[in-house]
């Protein structure tokens, strides 16, 4: 089943604040294995201009696909899910995420096209603090594989 | 030690790393990101749906080819914009080795503003997991 064409430009609402954590942040890095101190360590990220410890540049995936579950699992989009691998992800920084800021995800729907027989579904989640500073965007997309012209 | 925009140019080779995936790194992988995707962890499941073996999670993959970029610059910040396409999946055997992920990058672009584009290549098992994998740098 195609997906629903409709969908595109669709807007979500913002997403309730995620606070980011210290401890969150080193877990993070440490299942990255990424040992860089800016991760950890407040000092070493107050040497680099940063207020507190940094998250890995892929962080924002956390709370972004968590918000773009909003759409796929939405019923009327039509997206089997099953079929459904991750076929691209861009992010676009205006600063890293960092301990303490507290972020939501506004989601909208990017595109929906078809490829060689497959659906292909594109996000944008704006990543911003709850005073309103932008921080990321996070551009997602979802392949679900034979499903286009069924 | 941190890199100079004048002190690269396009060519420029960053050093190649290579990353051990492991089951485990897997599992942590999956607790620290929240993505409990069971083809990541269960083998009865990833070869019902017709994949070899278990697969590393992509976000992983771009996560681990993220490193060549951050550690070759120091500051994680300094990167402006990171994409990658996923062509093909890292498949991870159940035992003490794993896979391996190769990655190098080599400066593709100087912009303006101090920047440089990385373009990354991701390997596993001899095939290309990544395509159009590129970071936006600022420089020093």
């Amino acid at each position: 089943m195609a997906l629903d064409p409709s969908f595109v430009g669709r807007k979500y609402a913002p997403t309730p604040a995620y606070e980011v954590g210290r401890e969150k942040i080193r877990e993070f890095a440490d299942a990255i294995g990424d040992p860089n101190p800016v991760y950890r360590d407040p000092e070493a990220a107050r040497s680099l201009g940063y207020p507190d410890v940094i998250a890995p540049p892929t962080f924002a995936i956390v709370l972004s696909m968590r918000a773009g579950s909003q759409v796929v699992a939405d019923p009327d989009l039509g997206l089997d899910y099953s079929r459904v691998v991750h076929g691209e992800q861009r992010f676009v920084y205006t600063r890293p995420i960092r301990a303490g800021d507290r972020l939501t995800v506004t989601v909208s729907v990017e595109s929906i096209r078809s490829a060689a027989g497959n659906d292909l579904l594109t996000t944008r989640g704006d990543i911003a603090t709850v005073d309103g500073e932008p921080v990321v965007t996070a551009y997602s997309t979802l392949v679900a594989r034979g499903t286009a012209g069924g | 030690m941190a890199v100079r925009y004048d002190d690269v140019e396009v060519g420029t080779e960053l050093p190649p790393q290579a990353f051990p995936v492991r089951r485990v790194n897997l599992v942590m992988y999956a607790g620290a990101s929240g993505d409990f995707n069971v083809i990541h962890w269960n083998e009865r499941v990833a070869k019902a749906v017709g994949l070899p073996n278990v697969i590393a999670h992509g976000m992983f993959t771009m996560a681990e080819a993220c490193r060549v970029v951050t550690d070759w610059v120091g500051d994680p910040g300094a990167i402006e914009e990171y994409g990658v396409r996923f062509t093909r999946p890292v498949v991870v055997p159940d035992d003490d080795r794993g896979a391996s992920l190769e990655v190098t990058g080599r400066v593709a672009d100087k912009l303006d503003g101090k920047r440089v584009a990385v373009d990354l290549t991701a390997r596993s098992a001899g095939e290309t997991v990544l395509a159009r994998a590129r970071a936006v740098v600022r420089l020093g």
